[in-house]
């Protein structure tokens, strides 16, 4: 895994005493609200419904059990026992008080983690496919390139005030599990006739109130030439973005009004211009960025494991985990798990300070001390030998972490919404419990097959509603809580933004619709037709006229 | 607490914020100070009245004690203040789901 070098030592150290001191001045009335707010922003410090919150940055999702360890006496020291895990693939604490952020950023810091740049108009933490560096599809490992970019982006004196936020994703191979065309920028790895890897560049997407997905301005840009790329796309945006409205400032409304063509040309002139100064690393410089990431020393195991053929014909609830929470890995003899925080019933994304304890442990006893968490709200323990897969579920079911849901409707992703969230319109985290709690029947669920279920408090759209199969928007109508469907959205390689429905439900009739929706896929589905594709062959009519009769399906046209 | 409540124009306020130290809810109560509970709330019958007692409550912010103060609607349940429409409510409340009980 990637050190931090001295450098990011010394600055991380002198930025949580910065922070120290500012609290200080808060508390003893030298600094207004107003003054220090921009401050705690900076370290990743909000002030939602009931209490503040700290975001703190998971980077490309990867994590020692060291530092999951670490995660687990924050949860337990300075909060309420538990944390939550986010589509940015960080994790939020709900209840720290503001004498002990400084404390906490400290120990944060021993274990090379931080909050920095989780929030405010700069470059924010790069988001990178859960499965980098064991999945079987994959090119390259994309957490060398998040790493670059974070090194570049960090602090970049530049792009520290941009007009919005700005959102990096990075997949190393060609099937997208890190909804690259929902970013400002998404990289997907591709190979050049040579089979040198090179990136797609996506520019202009982004969900929100606006959801745009990203267009190609570039199908191939050899690694090499990242950062001056990168850099040529930001510096466009840094000059053309709108900083007059708040809605308006984001890149996907610059490349919308420019035309993706037009926008690619004015980076291409721009990249003309810095392409040859020393912008991009030298190869060693990335070979030593990349040996960070070196495979761990894997046995010679075979890929044919006669145990868990037998395991999964003996126990049926393994085999169905085994079924949705295992995927390939790249080497033989090995598996990758992944860890539902999605119980039925339970709070999407949400671990206790004892659940991350055990699972880091876990991921010492079947791996090499390595754990990921994808953007899906879940944990990956990306090196399991396959004989051990058995031994590794027990030890699961028995902390609640053994669902086996991955993929399925049950795994839905769901933000805070009005339970915690300052922003909300409607509570998105009960909705996703009373969804769940219908679908507990696994042999249901394996019925249903693969299906994506997203659900966002406000048009924010934290929790991807707009890229889920079926998206669920809380909205507010005169104080009341009310749930609007949007169906046939797409976030893998083949993204799309889902369309609304119709009229919102109310809360005690959202969970109904979804069965209704859900429904009428079973009786409309051909032989190994996922939901998706039977979406897109019938077309929203049917499920129009399941959820609201016939005569209004029509009306509603 | 009725619609009907609600809907009269002479609607009760009372004034809330988050604590500076924890950002936990707080009201202000009569005697000026701020509680936890919304039982102790200063319940303002008149507009003109509510933006004099909230510009009193947004100097106090600047003494910092509470971050962000501001008005909110509320009505009579039982005889105590109650607060309308759910975001306030569930203030009152904390999280719906519950908080460190609900994990295992
Ligand atoms: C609770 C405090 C949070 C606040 C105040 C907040 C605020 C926002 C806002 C204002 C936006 C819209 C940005 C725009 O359209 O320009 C946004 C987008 C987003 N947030 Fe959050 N959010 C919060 C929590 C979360 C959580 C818990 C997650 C993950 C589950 C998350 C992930 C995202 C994502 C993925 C987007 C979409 C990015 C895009 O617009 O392209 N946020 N958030
Ligand atoms: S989608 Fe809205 S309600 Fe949900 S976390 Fe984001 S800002 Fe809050």
């Amino acid at each position: 895994m990637y050190r931090y070098d001295e450098f990011d030592h010394a600055f991380v150290a002198e930025r949580v005493e910065q922070f120290r001191g500012q609290v200080a001045r808060r508390v003893a009335g030298e600094l207004s609200e107003d003054e220090f707010k921009p401050l705690r922003l900076m370290n990743g410090l909000y002030l939602q419904l009931h209490a503040y919150m700290l975001r703190v940055a998971i980077p490309y999702g990867t994590l020692s059990a060291k530092q999951m360890r670490k995660l687990a006496h924050i949860a337990r020291t300075y909060d309420r026992g538990y944390g939550h895990f986010t589509t940015r693939q960080n994790i939020q604490y709900n209840w720290p008080k503001l004498g002990d952020v400084p404390a906490i950023l400290d120990e944060l810091a021993d274990v090379e983690m931080h909050a920095i740049q989780t929030s405010g108009n700069c470059i924010r933490n790069t988001t990178a496919d859960p499965l980098a560096g064991v999945a079987a599809d994959e090119i390259d490992d994309p957490r060398v390139h998040a790493e670059i970019i974070r090194q570049w982006s960090t602090l970049h004196p530049e792009f520290s005030f941009l007009p919005r936020k700005f959102k990096i994703a990075v997949t190393g191979s060609p099937n997208d599990r890190a909804v690259t065309r929902g970013h400002d920028i998404g990289l997907r790895m591709h190979r050049d006739l040579q089979g040198k890897p090179g990136f797609e560049v996506m520019v202009g997407g982004g969900q929100g109130r606006t959801p745009i997905m990203a267009k190609t301005i570039r199908n191939f840009l050899p690694v090499d030439h990242l950062l001056s790329y990168l850099e040529a796309v930001l510096r466009v945006y840094n000059q053309l973005g709108r900083r007059d409205n708040i809605y308006k400032a984001r890149i996907k409304i610059l490349v919308q009004s420019e035309g993706a063509e037009n926008f690619a040309e004015m980076v291409e002139a721009e990249w003309l211009k810095i392409r040859d100064n020393a912008l991009d690393l030298p190869v060693e410089e990335r070979d030593r960025i990349a040996a960070y990431f070196a495979p761990p020393q894997y046995e010679n195991l075979s890929d044919a494991c006669p145990e868990l053929q037998a395991a999964m014909a003996a126990e049926p609830r393994f085999a169905a985990w085994v079924d949705s929470n295992v995927g390939d890995h790249k080497q033989s003899g090995y598996a990758i798990a992944t860890i539902s925080l999605k119980p039925h019933g339970g709070i999407p994304g949400d671990a206790s300070a004892d659940q991350m304890e055990a699972v880091a442990t876990l991921a010492e006893t079947f791996g090499f001390g390595e754990l990921r968490v994808s953007y899906k709200q879940n944990l990956i323990l990306p090196d399991v030998p396959k004989a051990d897969l058995l031994a590794l579920w027990r030890a699961l079911d028995g902390l609640d972490l053994g669902t086996a849901n991955a993929g399925r409707i049950s795994d839905i992703i769901a933000c805070p919404g009005l339970d915690y969230c300052n922003l909300a319109n409607a509570r998105s985290i009960p909705i996703a419990q009373r969804i769940s709690e219908r679908f507990t029947d696994l042999r249901r669920e394996a019925d249903i097959g693969e299906i994506s279920l997203n659900i966002s408090g406000c048009i924010n759209a934290c929790a991807h509603h707009h890229v889920a199969n079926i998206g669920i928007l809380g909205v507010n109508k005169n104080g009341a809580e009310f749930y609007q469907i949007t169906l046939g959205g797409v976030a893998n390689e083949n993204a799309a933004v889902g369309a609304i429905i119709g009229p919102a439900f109310d809360e005690w009739r959202i969970a109904n619709a979804v069965e209704d929706i859900v429904d009428t896929y079973l009786s409309q589905r051909r032989p190994d037709e996922a939901f998706i594709d039977t979406y897109q062959r019938v077309g929203p009519q049917p499920f129009k006229e399941k959820l609201y009769g016939p005569d209004q399906a029509r009306q509603a046209g | 607490m009725s619609k009907n409540q609600n809907a009269t124009t002479n609607f009760l306020q009372a004034i809330t914020a988050n604590r500076l130290s924890d950002g936990y809810v707080v009201y202000l109560t009569a005697r000026g100070g701020w509680s936890e509970r919304i039982e102790d709330c200063r319940a303002i019958p008149d507009r003109g009245d509510a933006n004099d007692v909230l510009r009193h409550a947004e100097r106090q912010a600047g003494d910092d004690l509470v971050v962000g103060p501001y008005l909110f609607k509320i009505g009579v349940a039982d005889g105590r203040p109650a607060p309308l429409g759910q975001r306030e409510i569930l203030r009152t409340t904390g999280p719906s789901v519950g908080t460190d009980l609900n994990l295992a």
